[in-house]
Order: structure tokens, then sequence, then C-alpha cells
């Protein structure tokens, strides 16, 4: 597969204060990013159980991405 | 012209004025409006879909009544005459602090990237001139600014991560990093590879295509560099209408125009009544603007204690409608367009025609912005309409708007937690705007995400924790009871406890103030004040031994010894406040020479009791300082910010009592910060000789007992030289004191050098990480006594929240432990980094957790890794995470 077929799903895990928060300010500077992430909003990345990351990969997902 | 950015940008007439302004409202700006100053266009008020201009509005007045007014005008700009002889306007490249720092910026004229505005090319060589319009008579301003060494630094470093490549000069006179940790950024940003000349620059002039520098160091040699921008760190100024405002509310100035106050009464002017806050009061940063504004709101408030909460007007809402586990999930998903900044790339009519349909979803609108007043009203009709008992709004970010959305649902009956947000705009529109058809997709995703965790939410109830409306006081020097009294002028019954058996802290060992205070004086009436407060308890020969509970629910041990008896009383408080302190640091090895103190060889605390003392001959014939004496790296690793004040209080006292006397200061940098520059240049006037030193050329003591030598380099004579002084006076640094334990007592964290680490460096600077818990004087890092008065009056004004509110709120997203399936393992105990959950044997005598529900910030790092899944968190259970995740696949 060449690199421009591939195109991954990636579902990331938000910390409310710190990435989410960068994640806004990103859009308020117009960064421009690639449209693959879809992302969840947790309190705190403490959040993050390691079944949600395994269910992530089962419901389809080429990578998953934790912010915090 | 776009004033925000300087005018190196233009903008409309009408518009915001930044992205984070308060309020963030467009306004019609007088001097560039058409109709304002001509009389013509107004196609603004036709083109506005919600007639929200009207341009029959006057300016009126209006007269209210009130107890206390709080002046924080800030500080005023450095007329550009001042920086002619610079070749600021004659040359683009020159420009101001103020100016570059709009090019660094994200949302500045060039989007961040740093260019010169002669020509847009990148700079290369970068030059940064200290105290333009600060510690210049010429200009009439006297005083140092205090924050332009600091900002200067921040400056270079962001142009240097925008560009590695760049070289970049300071010039300066003395490096004033005086704040907490600022020494620390200096070292970083020499280790960056930014240099630090120290010089006085004599002009800038145009020279080819660049800019030549000409400046002449200490050794008296002129030397010039050629450079592409040259950036003036520009001074504070007084507010321009500081005199006016001084007349009409009829207080006095000092003679740079700033408001003038007293050094143990810094923010009260000479109008009772009227406070001071800010720059206003003499230039400084912003944690200390901050700290200053809690305070003069602390002094307010204990001014009109009587009539506080008289005209609080509570907002009442409707019932809230019982929405039950069984009951059939009814949502509505509302699409926001925000104007262009959703429409323009996002597909909105396709994302909401796709949520048609949806399991659980009853209806489904779009809305031009979904946070405008009409829309509000908008979802309440049709939250009753349509019955919804779930509302999804796909638009900007929750953490900006979540709560207007969630008082318009408390405002329809329902309650807040059944609601989610979706961020459709800057996390989608605004980061794909040139791919339309991705983001729209993404937009679908993310809705169809946001719906499945709808179809799981449940109302949470609103929770708040009685407090008991006491408060603790750690530390009985001035800033104890300092906090002490402005909580007891509030109303606040306090406890103050003294490990010492006497009052007053450190403040005892000093004589007078460089401003000239008798300190005994001030600080008796402070006693005297305190001891006849009837809401003032003093505990002296008495520690905290124990402490339990939270916020507005504290419990305490205390242990008194008296003689070889302790006893131990229980205190139940809703705060504390730490005003433990710190004292002089004494080391035995300064500069690398060994130190046997005696006679000869004193502090500058010891030589400023013998220069107050009654003795027959107080003034030593010849005295030589020695400033950061085992700070600064030495031994210690920070500035102890007074010392420096210290060395020119007692250079001018020993020239006030013998005017032959001989005082040399042997400096690093003097950090003379904001007015006592004045004192520093009389020092030299009066013929205090002041030499700097380096580092890599330490001075050199001799000898002990009467009789020392002092061998220094001098880099005017560019020679060694030896001095005999009667008196070596080492100007020694603070250190803290108990910190570690107290952090160990308490779990609050203590920074590198032991000093306690605030919650937030700059907007929180007197709170600690944990909640009702607060900090003022030497415990959060040295400082001069007249901030040490304002940061205890701050942590007061700080810790009366909870106390006057008499509950803390809490919000509803935080753990909940389900009793029947925990096995009391402790784990969530032992994770939980607020101290917020805790092990509690049941009524059966067994182990099961329990949240501290006052203190709980929600991380939920319990809840994922609690091995029975006993632990759910409000608003992010399990449930709604995994209803999200398969909906992510779901496609």
């Amino acid at each position: 597969m060449s690199q421009n077929d591939f195109n991954p799903k990636i579902l990331g895990f938000l910390c409310n204060w710190c990435c989410y928060a960068a994640a806004d300010s990103a859009g308020v500077s117009r960064y421009q990013y690639p449209p693959n992430l879809r992302t969840i909003r947790v309190m705190c990345t403490g959040r993050l159980d390691p079944a949600f990351v395994l269910r992530g990969f089962a419901e389809g997902a080429d990578g998953i991405f934790s912010g915090g | 012209m776009d004033p925000y950015n300087e005018g190196l940008a233009v903008t409309r007439p009408i518009h915001i004025d930044y992205a984070q302004a308060v309020p963030a409202t467009y306004y019609i700006d007088p001097e560039a409006c058409l109709y304002l100053k001509h009389g013509t266009c107004q196609i603004c008020v036709s083109s506005c879909q919600s007639k929200a201009i009207d341009f029959s509005q006057k300016a009126e007045e209006k007269e209210i009544r009130i107890g206390a007014v709080i002046m924080a005008p800030g500080f005023g700009r450095i007329p550009d005459a001042t920086l002619a002889k610079y070749s600021y306007g004659q040359h683009p490249d020159v420009m101001t602090s103020l100016e570059f720092e709009r090019l660094l910026c994200a949302s500045g004229p060039f989007e961040g990237e740093v260019k010169c505005l002669s020509d847009r090319r990148h700079p290369k060589r970068i030059a940064f001139i200290q105290c333009v319009g600060s510690r210049d008579l010429g200009c009439n301003n006297g005083y140092c600014s205090s924050v332009c060494c600091m900002y200067s630094i921040k400056e270079a470093m962001v142009a240097k991560e925008h560009d590695p490549e760049v070289e970049i000069t300071i010039y300066y006179i003395d490096m004033r990093t005086q704040g907490k940790g600022f020494d620390a950024a200096q070292q970083k940003a020499e280790s960056m590879g930014i240099k630090f000349v120290r010089a006085r620059v004599a002009d800038v002039m145009p020279w080819e295509n660049n800019l030549k520098l000409t400046y002449s160091t200490l050794d008296g040699m002129h030397r010039f560099e050629p450079y592409d921008i040259v950036v003036l760190s520009v001074g504070l100024d007084a507010p321009a209408d500081a005199k006016n405002l001084g007349e009409i509310a009829g207080f006095a100035l000092n003679n740079y125009d700033f408001c003038k106050t007293e050094t143990f009464a810094p923010l009260l002017t000479s109008r009772p009544g009227v406070y001071v806050a800010g720059a206003f009061q003499g230039p400084k940063d912003i944690p200390e603007s901050v700290t200053q504004s809690s305070a003069a709101a602390g002094l307010a408030a204990g001014l009109i204690a009587k009539d506080r909460g008289k005209a609080l007007v509570h907002k009442t809402y409707p019932k809230e409608q019982k929405t039950g586990k069984d009951e059939e999930v009814r949502i509505g998903v509302f699409v926001c367009h925000c104007g262009i900044n959703i429409g323009s790339v996002v597909d909105v009519p396709a994302v909401e025609q796709y949520t048609e349909g949806m399991e659980g979803v009853v209806y489904h609108a779009q809305s031009m912005y979904s946070c405008s007043q009409d829309a509000q009203e908008v979802l309440k009709a049709k939250i009753k309409e349509h019955n919804l008992n779930r509302v999804v709004i796909a638009a900007c970010s929750p953490r900006t708007h979540e709560p207007l959305f969630q008082e318009t649902l408390k405002d329809a009956g329902l309650n807040r937690c059944l609601f989610e947000m979706v961020n459709i705009r800057d996390h989608c529109s605004w980061v794909h705007a040139n791919e339309p058809a991705a983001a729209t997709e993404k937009s679908k995703d993310l809705v169809r995400m946001g719906v499945a965790k709808a179809r799981h939410i449940q109302p949470l109830p609103e929770q708040t924790v009685p407090v008991t409306a006491k408060a603790l006081v750690l530390g009985g020097g001035v800033a104890g009871l300092t906090a002490a009294l402005t909580l007891a002028e509030q109303g606040f019954q306090t406890t103050v406890v003294e490990k010492e058996g006497t009052l007053g802290g450190h403040l005892q060992h000093l004589s007078y103030t460089l401003q000239g205070d008798t300190v005994s004086t001030v600080l008796g009436e402070l006693i005297d004040t305190v001891k006849k407060n009837k809401k003032i308890e003093l505990l002296t020969n008495t520690e905290l031994s124990q402490v339990s509970g939270f916020v507005g629910n504290f419990s305490s041990v205390l242990t008194t010894s008296k003689g070889k008896k302790t006893t131990e009383t229980t205190l139940d408080h809703g705060v504390i406040i730490i005003a433990t302190g710190g004292r002089e640091y004494r080391p035995e090895v300064v500069l690398d020479n060994p130190i046997k103190y005696s006679e000869a060889i004193v502090t500058q605390r010891e030589l400023e009791q013998r220069l107050a003392g009654k003795g027959k001959n107080p003034a030593p014939k010849s005295v030589v300082m020695v400033q950061c004496a085992g700070s600064r790296g030495d031994d210690l690793n920070y500035c102890s910010k007074v010392c420096c004040n210290h060395a020119v209080k007692n250079a001018l006292k020993i020239k006030a009592l013998d005017p032959s006397a001989q005082v040399v200061v042997l400096y690093r940098d003097m950090r003379t910060y904001g007015f006592a520059e004045d004192a520093y240049r009389q020092a030299r006037e009066k013929g205090v000789v002041f030499i700097p030193y380096t580092m890599d050329n330490k001075p050199k003591f001799k000898g002990s007992g009467k009789k020392t030598s002092v061998t220094f380099f001098d880099p005017i004579l560019r020679d060694e030289v030896t001095m005999t002084p009667e008196v070596l006076a080492l100007s020694v640094g603070i250190v803290a004191e108990g910190t570690e334990e107290l952090s160990k007592l308490l779990k609050i964290p203590v920074n590198e050098d032991k000093f306690f680490l605030e919650a937030h460096v700059k907007l929180r600077p007197v709170e600690l990480p944990v909640s009702g818990v607060y900090v003022c004087g030497l415990a959060h890092s040295p400082k001069p006594v007249e901030e040490i008065i304002v940061q205890a009056q701050a942590a007061a004004a700080k810790a009366a929240i909870p106390l006057s509110k008499g509950f803390v709120s809490v919000e509803p997203t935080i753990s909940c432990v389900d009793k029947e399936a925990c096995i009391g393992c402790g784990l969530c105990e032992s994770l939980c980094p607020y101290q917020s959950i805790r092990i509690i044997k049941d009524e059966n005598g067994k182990r099961k957790a329990e949240t501290i529900t006052a203190s709980c910030k929600g991380c939920g790092i319990c809840a994922s890794h609690c091995p029975v899944f006993a632990i759910s968190m409000g608003g992010y259970t399990d449930e709604q995470i995994n209803a999200q995740i398969t909906a992510f696949g779901a496609k």
C-alpha cells in the first residue's frame, strides 16, 4: 500500500484541561491538520481505561491517540 | 488600523478587539466608523440580521452609591520622543517590545512569523535594548519598570523558538530577574544561545540594509554591531490620565505620577475608602497585579462587611422535571453554522439531515448562531414543544460554551447534565478549512458519537457542601497577622498559630525600611490591633500536628508547649492560610571562601542591628558589601529579591551616620527594582561605590575576627584591588522554613527551592493546588515586606470566598462509588492525586471506598483503575464512553 492510499481512522481521548484545550487553540489559530481524528473528551486521561483502547481497536480504529 | 496589533495590521471598524477579549462582543470603533465620523454609510444597520445596531444610543451619566472604590487603571506608554534617539519612528525595523510581541504572536500581523517591517525579510540578528524609558532621568522616569528584563527574555526565547538560527543579544545595565523562578528562565535563555551584554547603548542608526547599534562597555570601550531588528524594551509609564483620576477621586500621586502609597499599607490611597491595585501602584508583573487585585477586593470587602450580600439578586429556575432511567430518550440535535465559521466549510444542512432517524433523536434543527440570545429562546421553546430530555449541540467548544447552554437547560426545567456538546468548529471547520468534504464527514461522525453518548446521559444532582466559617492561619509573622486581620475585618473568626513565644516573626529583626519607616512602631501597632480584635484567637508556642478533611470542613490538631507541658486542642475550620515564613540563610562558604562569622564578618541583618543600635560608633569607617552571598547558584539557586534593597538601605544609613565612611558594594546585578531605584541612585550620589563581579572572577576574602581583607577585580581599573574593610557585610538570601514537613502534612507541593508551589503562577498566585489552602509571605518565595502584606491580604480575600458563601459547590462530574460492588481494596485511595477518595468502614465493618465530593476534581483515575468497576464518573461513565467508541466504529 502506498502512503497516499492509507487513510487511517484514529480515535483520540483528549484531556479537557490540556489536550482538548490545545485542540481548541489549534482551531482558534487556524492550524491545519489531517481530518483523520475523531475525539472523545474526558476530564483527564487518567480516566482512560485500557479497555477503551482495546474496544477502539476492535471497532476499527487504526490508531488510538491519548492526549493528556 | 488595529490598535490591538499596535497598528501593525488593519482591522475593520466593527470588530472584537482580540480573541480573548471580555466581553467577546463586536463594537464600533467611533474613530473609524463612516457614520460617526462623517454621517454616511450605516450599511451595518440593515445588514445585521439580529438588528443589534442602534445608532440612536447616547452616552449617559449614571450615579451609583458605593462603599469603596478600587483604582486599577494600569500603566501608560513611554512617549515616542524618548525612543527617538534610537531611530524609532525613523526606521521601521526599530520597534518597541510591544510591537515585537505582536510580531511573535499567532494572532499578530504576520500570524507569528517574525519579519522585518521594512522589507518583510526574516531577521538574522536581533538586539534588545533594556531600560528604554526606565532608570532614565532624561524622561523623568527615575524608577525601574521591574518587568522589562523578564519580558525581553521571554520574547527572545519565543523568537529563538520560531527560528533557532536567529542571533539575539540583550544589552542591559542589570538583569533584574528577581521574581520567583525568573533566574531559571534567564539561565534557560542563555543555554538557548541568547547573549547578554552589560553595556550602555549610545545610539542606533540606519546602516545600508541594516541598523548599526553603538554601545559602550564597562571597560570604557566603544563598539558597534549590525542588526536587522532592534527591539526597545520600553518601560511602564504612569497612566496618561493619572493626574485627572487623582483629582476626581481626591488621592495623591507620587513624584512619577503613580499612586502614592505607604510601605505598610501598600494598597491604600491617601483617601480612605479608595484602594489601588496593579501597575498604577508601581510597575509590576502579572502575578503581582493579580495578587494586588485580590487584596484590594479583600480590603474593600472588609470596609463594607456589614452590607455583604444586601444587593444580591438570586436567580430562580423552574422546578426540574424528573428524567427517570426508564423514561423514553428524546434527543434534540442542534447544528450551528456559527455564521460562516462552520457553515463555510462544513455542509451544515447535510450534518443536520444525517441525524434524521438516529435512535432517540426526535428533533433536529440548524441555527445561525446557537449561542445568541434569541437562539436560547428557541432552544427553550423546542425543549417544551418536543418534550426533549437530552440536548446535543454541534457547534464550538464546550470549554467556552457549555455553561451557557446548561443555563438554558436549567431555565427550561431540565437537569443541566442532560447535555452533550460536539465541537465541529475548533476541532473541525477551522482546522480542515481546505477539505470541506472531509470536514463534513468528520462532523457527521462526531455528531453520531455525541448522540450515542447522549442516549446514556443521566441527570446528576447539584451538590453543595457546607462550610465551617472559620479560618486557621499558620504563622504569626507580618504575613499571618495581616491575613488574620483582613479576615477578621470581613467578620470571620480566625485562629493564628505561632510556633514561637512572640508574634511578629522575622520583622522583629528589622529596624527601619528603605522608605524610612520605623519597623518596631508599625509592627507594635499591628500586633496591638490583632490582639484587640475579638474575632482573632492567638496561640503562641503552638504548632499544627495533624490535619484532616477538605475545603470547608478541615479538622486540625494543634499542639501547644508550655515548658515541658504540651496540650492538644482540636479546631474545626473551613480554610487554611499558610504564612509560616522563612529565615535568613547563613552560608558557611561564600563564593568559594569559607566564612567564619564575627564582629567583622556579618550579614546585612546584623549590620542593620549595629547601625540602629545605641552604640557610640554605630557606623563602621569602611565596609565592603558582597551581594548574592550564597545565592543565585553560589549555593542557593535563586535570587532572594530583598538583598539588594537591604544593602542600599544599610549603605545609605552608614552615609547618613558618617558621610566620610567608605562603602563598596560588590554585586552581580543590582536589583533595586521599582521605586527603590531612587535609593540606589541616591546611594551612588552619596559616594557609595558599586562594582560588579562575575562568577568567572569571584571576590576573595581572607581573615577572621577583627581583620579581613577582600580582593576583587575592578573592571574600570582593569586590575585586582585589595581592601581591608572594618566590616565585611554579606548579603545573604532567605530560605523557607518548615515547608517540607508542612508539605507532607497538607499534601501540597513545594518547588525545587522548597517554597510552596501555587495553583497557577500567574492567575492563582495565592491559592495552592489543594482547595481551601492558601499561601502568603516567605513560604511562597522571598519578597520585601510591602509585597508580603499585599499577598497576605490577597490570601485572606481568597480564603474569604468559601467562608462567605457558606457552602462549596461541586461540579456533578465527579466520581461515585457503588458501595455494593466495592471490595475495599484501597487502590483508588492510593492513586487519587487529590486525596479525594478514602476507605471507610461501613455499618457492617466492611472496607468501602467513599468519594470526598468537595475536593474531587473528576479526573477519573479511580474509575479507570477500579478492578471491579465499582466507580463511575458523572458525565463520563463506562457506558457513555463505550457508546461513543462503538458509534465511532459504526459507520
